[in-house]
């Protein structure tokens, strides 16, 4: 066990490393560079203010020596400085990590949990209309467009309804303290995390339904009917239990994109989290924030991984662990 | 299968039904009293929500000059004047000025009663180390102050500048974007950039900096102890960072926010906005600025390379439609190079009206063998990349070929300041004279790679160089506005741009917030006079 995780922990490392280097260079494809962007938004910039802002930014320096400097950097857990935000890029993805970490976990748990809920409801009782009107729902998630869900909520919740905030992390000048300041935040969670969650909810739905109805079959399970097993029992410790490992393997990849992968409901949300920060650095051509994020993310990712393997083991004992 | 589509579908319509069902209602959500025309009687208290739109990269005046870093910090800062919507010279910093008659001195009297927000006096001396301060960190101080031959305090609230030779413009150069005072107590022989300062801006304005949560809101209250006796009136400001352009929107019908200044909602939104019960629409506020939107022809290369063609071009564009359909009627077509509400405009210059034949015949005279050109359009949202599409049936209709370009803000930077492209849209202000904002497109002087905001399309005329020098350097208004006509009529006729639009933006707020746009400069220019009927 402990020589997987530290060779598991080994190579991380190095795809981490890879991942930091890739991305060194795939950012600077992209036309542009943080000096011009910020003299764009100066209206108006001569020379010397160019010249001087790529001055700050260290983009005077030849390429190999910027990525020896970075690499540097990373090593000793020093993520650099944005220029342009005017702070260090570790403390600004700090200061914006709790905020996507509540929303997408928020969002993953809902999924998960009222997804392998509706979806073993839905097996049990195939072919039936509730059956129907299940998978019905997942289909329509599944294929509605995130952004237009979002635009929907709103319009219907927010605009029509008044009964959620449309947008924004808490109330601005609330001034809550303590629980009724929880109770303001986890009302403006509502609505992204429900956006967020619905589409993994239905892939979890249509995936614990047909897995269960496979295992289902299995004469296994035959067997358990055939010694008297209640039929609760049956699907929860028989079927549910051997049904679950696609849905283990798609919730690890889910997981993996906890951090940075909600830009688009952070966005509509004006949800203050670390999508949007990576979003508006790549805009901005930030390159040392957007490597930051990138790091974190990546480093996120790996753990994750790491984690689901473990999981496997906890739900069929049969799969080992090895390096 | 089937079932399953059918059920689908019907929950899709139900969802949109209960949205289009209640749409003739959106008025409802807002609750203002109708106000406006009468005067009343400007009460203190209350809290102003405002938009801010791209969240700005920092407060500190002096070293960033984007448009959201002015609206937010105009009112932290103050510069030594402010301007009236026509553009005259009013009380800011300094309570009164004097010209000598040689157009070469300029002597300001500081108010006595300003102070910084950490409390210390500001002084002449202040007022010294800004212009120093600027001249290395602001390209266009450094611009408006490169006549300055000295700069002197007589006394501590007195302060005189003499130009080498004099400078048409001069006094129109102290608003605080272009001139914001800097405290020298906490910069002197610091390094600028890196002062722990910046993150904490200390201005004279009527507003104090409190707390900024990046990615949420930008908080400001009201500077106790503020110069002009009774101002502000307004307790708070809160700055709302909303990313979506819709959800900006619902903002505001939802009554979250009360002020969307200009560019806070896609263009397309203006109409429903402004016709909620309670909202007061203005586009006042810009004359300062002057936006000013043309199309780059690049004079170096292609078929843009010919005179016949670019006027051409100029003939093919609908302005007229493209103000109504796609600004919503809002702002005028501009005539030429200068706009009518900066100094020196003359109405009598314009040619280029909506002429397709006209085009036709032009493009056949320059010999335009039917090249595809490359239309870059400018990466700012929907009402841009829509104007784009407009343009390019303009000129496929007389006959031009394009293709649009896509790009991010970035890459048409990049593209601009290194002259790749055919045909580029672009909007500059003009800083209410000629020779802060407009000669710098046409001058042969300006021509340099690496910068979007000089004469990217390669003009060089001598005889404009010369106009356009003469003119800054003149010291009477009609002398300036002569030469100023001769450059106008030589642009007009070499068309090195194709001018499009004097654009506006319209500043949308609830009715019961008042004097919000006082000046020339509107938003940026803080919201000293600002007050909440409540």
């Amino acid at each position: 066990m402990a020589r997987f995780l530290a060779a598991r922990l080994g190579k991380g490392l190095l795809v981490l490393l890879a991942i930091v280097v890739l991305n060194f260079f795939l950012i600077r494809l992209a036309p542009g560079d943080p000096a011009l962007v910020m003299a764009g938004e100066a209206g108006a910039g001569d020379e010397v203010y160019v010249a001087q802002l790529r001055e700050r930014f260290g983009l005077d320096r030849p390429l190999p020596v910027q990525l020896g400097l970075y690499l540097g950097h990373v090593l000793t857990l020093d993520l650099g400085y944005s220029v342009r935000q005017q702070m260090p890029v570790g403390r600004l993805i700090l200061d914006r990590l709790p905020a996507t970490l509540l929303l997408t976990g928020t969002a993953f748990l809902i999924s998960l949990g009222l997804g392998v809920a509706l979806g073993a409801l839905a097996a049990r009782r195939a072919g039936r209309w509730s059956d129907a009107a299940i998978t019905g729902l997942a289909l329509l998630f599944y294929a509605t467009p995130l952004f237009w869900v979002s635009l929907m909520a709103i319009l219907v919740f927010s605009v029509r309804l008044d009964w959620l905030p449309a947008f924004g992390f808490e109330t601005v000048g609330g001034g809550y303290e303590g629980l009724a300041r929880a109770a303001d935040i986890a009302r403006h969670l509502v609505l992204p995390s429900l956006t967020l969650g619905l589409f993994f909810m239905a892939v979890y739905v249509r995936m614990t339904r047909a897995s269960m109805l496979e295992v289902g079959s299995l004469d296994f399970v035959k067997t358990a009917r055939a010694k008297g097993l209640p039929e609760g029992v049956v699907q929860r410790r028989h079927v549910l239990r051997n049904a679950l490992l696609p849905v283990v393997t798609l919730a690890g990849l889910q997981a993996g994109t906890l951090v940075g992968g909600a830009i688009l409901t952070e966005t509509v949300f004006a949800w203050p989290g670390i999508g949007r920060l990576m979003y508006e650095a790549l805009l901005q051509r930030d390159y040392t924030l957007l490597l930051g994020v990138f790091v974190v993310s990546s480093a996120m990712v790996l753990l994750l991984n790491l984690l689901t393997d473990l999981i496997y083991r906890v739900v069929d004992p049969r799969i080992e662990v090895r390096a | 299968m089937i079932r399953l589509a059918a059920a689908g579908t019907a929950l899709l319509l139900t969802l949109a039904g209960a949205v289009l069902a209640q749409t003739p209602k959106a008025g409802g959500v807002a609750q203002a009293p109708k106000a406006g025309g009468i005067a009343q009687v400007p009460k203190a208290g209350g809290i102003a929500n405002a938009i801010i739109q791209p969240e700005p990269p920092g407060l500190m005046l002096g070293l960033l000059q984007n448009g959201p870093t002015q609206m937010v910090a105009g009112n932290i800062y103050e510069g030594l004047l402010r301007y009236s919507e026509s553009l005259e010279p009013r009380p800011g910093l300094a309570e009164s000025w004097e010209v000598g008659p040689d157009g070469r001195t300029y002597t300001f009297h500081l108010v006595r009663n300003a102070t910084w927000h950490d409390g210390k006096p500001f002084t002449a001396e202040d007022v010294l180390f800004s212009v120093e301060f600027l001249k290395q960190t602001h390209p266009r101080a450094r611009a408006n102050m490169a006549k300055v031959a000295s700069l002197t305090a007589p006394d501590p609230y007195t302060v005189v500048f003499t130009l080498s030779e004099p400078f048409g413009p001069f006094l129109g150069v102290f608003e605080v974007g272009s001139l914001p005072m800097i405290p020298k107590h906490l910069y002197a022989g610091t390094d600028y950039k890196t002062n722990p300062a910046n993150t904490t801006p200390i201005g004279t304005g009527p507003f104090l900096f409190k707390e900024w949560k990046k990615g949420a809101y930008i908080r400001l209250v009201k500077n106790p102890a503020y110069h002009v006796a009774g101002r502000p009136y307004l307790d708070e400001i809160y700055w709302h960072v909303i990313p979506d352009a819709a959800s900006r929107a619902v903002a505001f019908e939802t009554g979250k926010v009360d002020i969307l200044p200009g560019g806070s909602v896609e263009n397309f939104d203006v109409p429903r906005l402004s016709q909620l019960k309670g909202a007061c629409v203005t586009g006042k506020g810009w004359e300062f600025f002057g936006p000013h939107s043309w199309l780059w022809l690049n004079n170096r290369q292609g078929p843009t390379a010919s005179k016949a063609f670019r006027q051409a071009v100029s003939y093919a564009i609908d302005r007229d439609f493209a103000r109504d359909v796609i600004w919503n009627g809002l702002g005028k077509p501009a005539i030429g190079p200068i706009s009518s509400s900066t100094r020196f405009f003359n109405p009598g210059l314009g040619r280029y009206a909506y002429d397709p034949a006209k085009a036709k015949a032009l493009l056949k005279e320059s010999g335009y063998k039917g090249e595809t050109l490359r239309l870059l359009p400018v990466p700012y949202g929907e009402t841009w990349q829509r104007w784009a599409e407009a343009v390019k049936q303009n000129l496929e209709d007389v006959g031009i070929r394009t293709e649009i370009v896509a790009t991010d803000v970035a890459g048409w930077n990049q593209k601009t300041s290194d002259w790749d492209y055919d045909i580029a849209f672009t909007y500059l202000y003009q800083y209410g004279d000629p020779a802060l904002g407009v000669a710098r497109n046409y001058v042969s002087s300006q021509i340099a790679k690496g910068s979007p905001f000089n004469n990217v399309e390669g003009y060089a005329n001598p005889a404009v160089d010369e106009a356009f020098a003469q003119a800054a350097a003149a010291v009477s208004p009609a002398e300036r506005q002569a030469l100023y006509d001769r450059a106008q009529t030589t642009l007009i006729e070499d068309a090195p741009v194709a001018w499009l639009l004097e654009l506006q933006f319209p500043t949308i707020t609830r009715c019961k917030v008042h004097d919000l746009v006082t000046t020339g400069i509107g938003v940026n220019d803080g919201f000293r006079d600002a007050w909440i009927e409540r």
